[in-house]
């Protein structure tokens, strides 16, 4: 039985019909057009999918639509543009850090809750932070050195 | 002159046309068409610089066709680390006649000599003043057909100013926004499709229990029957999904696989029927000096893209359009034309990025699925993506191997006679070469013949016998390969072929006898290796590793090294390893030397090394497919585990540029030499030797049990 939410989508709130049930992932790609979460796994392995709910870093692909009802939702979409990049975009662009990039949006987004609520991480804690996703290519070692740079230029230091 | 000349890269005899290459464009760019796609592994740039370089031009003005069937070369597939070394090529000349074509083009339009010609942003100069020429007013008066000659000089390195720096990747700033992948093409009014797939090539559907798939389905499906080709379409993605799910359980097929336990390891590839062949000199069996010998092995593994595959297909007005992220649209557009019996040109196949694939896995087959559908329904857009258990059931695996080893000592300890003896699936079924088959082919009426196995040719590198022969000097080696005709699971091209496994028993082995022999094994391969390029990179990578200090070992500390030039052709590569082992191993530091002659794009070298480190370290300590029964049971990402965050080292990597040599294939070179030194640390931090892939919790155990 179909339900109405309403659920704030980067800043804009929305009406959505939908299943009780259905996971967050296809309302965010198919209804709204926000692609950029993308589908990996659908079972909370690869973090290709990762949001933030409420600025917490969750899985959208088995994230029931009942448990986001009158919650904010921010999307990889909100983060930057090529034009006006994130200084996290930036950082990943200045590091070269991907390869294929089908991960990299679930990265940005838990690499942005670690910076919110921690602006100095040690190497130990990007990698905790990041732990619950999977890169395939290997560009590990540059993603962990992105970040790194990004906390220095969002807390003011040097930075490219 | 002529454009078949025999020194002519392969790309510009198949392709000798310079306007398959070029288009001076209206708006002042120049397109370079490339049938090379970009994979993750930076080549679409890497070519542009190329580009760039011989047309005199600034990278913006040169604009980036990939992977276009209609209007691209074709190059056949992005594999085998040859894109620098056949499109570049290929490209290089392309640009450099076409430059020495406008030039005198310009010369005539000025009425001087080319020599008196500069060109600077596409602009003519005549003894440095500007003229009101440019690439682009004089472009449409040449003949773009006529077939290169090859025979324009390009640049000499030291001119470079584009080729060799750290030029940023073009795609990439789209794929940090969100953009940029063939899963994201959602047009409004598209058709979603999920695939039942046959368990098997000889399997037969015998009954699908339809309503209890629609029940589970949710919402609106349509099912799509066709032989033993079984689809769910519908305009919502999850209840097509659903049902597609739920249909697996509600299928019953007859002649369906029925895997024993036993054939997914590679012990079990020993005594199967296989096509056996002999390279390099007879065994010499009357030589005086003592025999070794171990055997090594690695089990199936997977590519195990991080998307599932995916494919757009619409057929509208007699033409069918696929967008496909697999590594060669030419043969893809062949493949599909020739299974719908279509003409080839009723067919256009257009490349969009998708996740990384490291070889052939299942991009091209969801093409065919997609393009199945699409031809069924006219004039609607299928959007097929595969399951995340579908990628991991159905895609073509990296084979298992055996490798056999056997060495002749000398009297100093060094081998004289060398025998690698191999089994091995085949590693290369892409279709289209005469092995393989797309796999919804076999599903639909009238299948294709089961595939012959085959292997890529010696030449070509060989596929189990890839490196299988040491680089070093060696008085008398050989090969003996058996290429087992039956493998329980669908194998193909994946990142190094056998060089993995092969290199990781050769360099296991010289370590192995350098210890033997009492000597340090960085010494010991130096003493038998002539090719300076290779003692430069492991002599550069001991030195990083601080291998002097290395100490004896056997205290849960290790160091290890291991060096391979890839196929014995490509780039050269030495890696060392530093690690723990406890219950499992620890990677603490990876340290990658490599030579890749001319290198393009240094950064991006050094990116594909350090992937190529980490897959290889993930292959070696962590990945295992499993099956039994009907097939793969190894069907999320806690069943076949790959290297996390938690688990990556430190990793340097080092180009050491050779401006003066031909660019080298050096997309994998690191891959293998990772792997054959950590095996070499584990046996260091152990004392003891590790021979079968992967180093698991279990076999440490095992080991330090034993």
């Amino acid at each position: 039985m179909a339900q109405t939410f309403e659920i704030t989508v980067n800043g804009e709130v929305r009406h959505i019909e939908a299943e009780a049930d259905l996971p967050l992932i296809y309302v965010l790609r198919n209804e709204l057009g926000l692609t950029g979460s993308r589908y990996g796994c659908g079972q909370e392995q690869c973090g290709s999918c990762m949001v933030l709910i409420d600025g917490e870093p969750s899985y959208a692909c088995a994230r029931a639509m009942d448990s986001v009802a009158g919650r904010n939702v921010q999307t990889i979409e909100d983060l930057g543009t090529v034009a006006e990049p994130h200084p996290l975009q930036q950082a990943f662009l200045d590091e070269q850090a991907g390869q294929c990039g089908y991960c990299l949006s679930g990265i940005l987004i838990s690499a942005k809750a670690l910076l919110d609520r921690n602006p100095n991480p040690s190497r130990a804690e990007i990698v905790a932070a990041l732990d619950g996703h999977l890169c395939r290519c290997g560009a590990h070692t540059r993603i962990i050195r992105a970040v790194d740079r990004a906390a220095a230029v969002l807390r003011g230091e040097g930075g490219a | 002159m002529s454009a078949d000349r025999a020194d002519l890269p392969l790309s510009l005899t198949v392709n000798p046309r310079p306007d398959q290459w070029l288009k001076f464009q209206a708006d002042e760019t120049v397109r370079v068409a490339t049938g090379k796609v970009e994979i993750g592994q930076g080549v679409v740039t890497a070519l542009s610089q190329i580009a760039a370089e011989e047309l005199d031009l600034p990278l913006d003005r040169v604009v980036m066709l990939s992977g276009d069937s209609d209007e691209g070369p074709d190059e056949r597939y992005t594999s085998s680390s040859l894109s620098i070394m056949v499109s570049g090529a290929s490209i290089r000349l392309v640009c450099a006649e076409a430059r020495a074509l406008l030039v005198a083009r310009a010369a005539l339009r000025l009425n001087c000599s080319a020599e008196q010609i500069s060109v600077e942003d596409g602009r003519f100069f005549m003894d440095g003043a500007a003229s009101d020429i440019s690439y682009w007013s004089v472009a449409p008066e040449i003949d773009w057909s006529l077939a290169a000659t090859g025979t324009a000089a390009p640049k000499a390195p030291g001119e470079y100013r584009i080729v060799g720096q750290n030029v940023p990747r073009q795609d990439l700033p789209a794929k940090l926004v969100g953009g940029a992948y063939i899963h994201d093409r959602i047009p409004d009014d598209v058709v979603h499709a999920r695939m039942l797939r046959q368990p098997g090539r000889d399997a037969v559907l015998r009954t699908l229990d339809e309503a209890a798939v629609r029940h589970a389905a949710g919402g609106e499906i349509e099912i799509f029957k066709q032989a033993n080709f079984v689809a769910f379409l519908g305009a919502d993605e999850r209840s097509v999904e659903a049902a597609a799910a739920a249909a697996v359980e509600y299928a019953q097929w007859d002649n369906a696989p029925d895997i024993k336990p036993a054939q997914q390891e590679a012990a079990w590839l020993r005594g199967q029927p296989s096509d056996d062949r002999q390279y390099g000199a007879e065994e010499d069996v009357g030589t005086p000096g003592e025999v070794v010998e171990a055997t090594f092995s690695r089990p199936y593994i997977a590519h195990a893209s991080l998307g599932p595959s995916c494919a757009l297909a619409q057929f509208s007005d007699g033409h069918l359009t696929i967008w496909s992220h697999g590594q060669g649209m030419h043969p893809l557009r062949r493949n599909i034309a020739e299974v719908l019996e279509l003409p080839i040109e009723a067919i256009s196949a257009r490349h969009l990025s998708g996740p990384g694939c490291y070889g052939h896995n299942g991009a091209d087959d969801v093409a065919l699925d997609a393009a199945v559908i699409a031809m069924n329904k006219p004039g609607s857009c299928i959007r097929l993506q595969w399951r995340r258990e579908e990628e991991f059931a159905y895609e073509p695996f990296g084979p298992a191997m055996l490798v056999d080893l056997k060495v002749h000592l000398d009297d100093a300890g060094r081998p004289a006679d060398w025998t690698a003896e191999v089994w091995s699936p085949t590693h290369v079924q892409r279709p289209g070469t005469g092995s393989g088959f797309l796999l919804a082919a076999a599903a639909l009426p009238n299948p294709p013949a089961a595939p012959v196995p085959q292997d890529p040719l010696e030449e070509a590198g060989g596929g189990g016998t890839r490196n299988a022969t040491p680089y070093y000097d060696i008085p008398r080696t050989r090969i003996l390969h058996h290429l087992v005709t039956a493998s329980p699971v669908r194998t193909s091209a994946l990142r190094t072929l056998g060089a993995l496994p092969n290199v990781f028993a050769l360099e296991a082995m010289i370590d192995d006898l350098a210890i033997r022999a009492g000597e340090d094994p960085l010494d010991y391969r130096l003493s038998m290796l002539s090719d300076p390029r290779a003692r430069a990179v492991l002599e550069t990578v001991a030195k990083r590793a601080g291998w002097s200090q290395r100490g004896s070992g056997g205290e849960g500390q290790g160091l290890g090294l291991a060096f391979a030039r890839y196929k014995n052709a490509a780039a050269y590569a030495a890696v060392a390893v530093a690690l723990r082992v406890d219950e499992q191993v620890h990677l603490d530091h990876i340290w990658v030397v490599a030579d890749g002659g001319l290198v393009i794009n240094p950064d991006g070298m050094r990116n594909q090394l350090e992937g190529g480190a980490v897959q290889g370290a993930s292959w070696t300590l962590k990945e295992q497919v499993t099956m039994t029964g009907q097939g793969v049971t190894s069907l999320d990402w806690d069943s076949y585990p790959i290297l996390r965050f938690s688990e990556i080292p430190e990793i340097e990597a080092e180009v050491l540029n050779q401006p003066e040599q031909p660019s080298l294939g050096v997309g994998e070179c690191s891959v293998s030499p990772t792997a054959a030194a950590i095996g070499n640390a584990v046996a260091h931090a152990l004392g003891r030797r590790i021979h079968d892939m992967p180093l698991s919790r279990e076999r440490i155990m095992a080991t330090l049990l034993h």
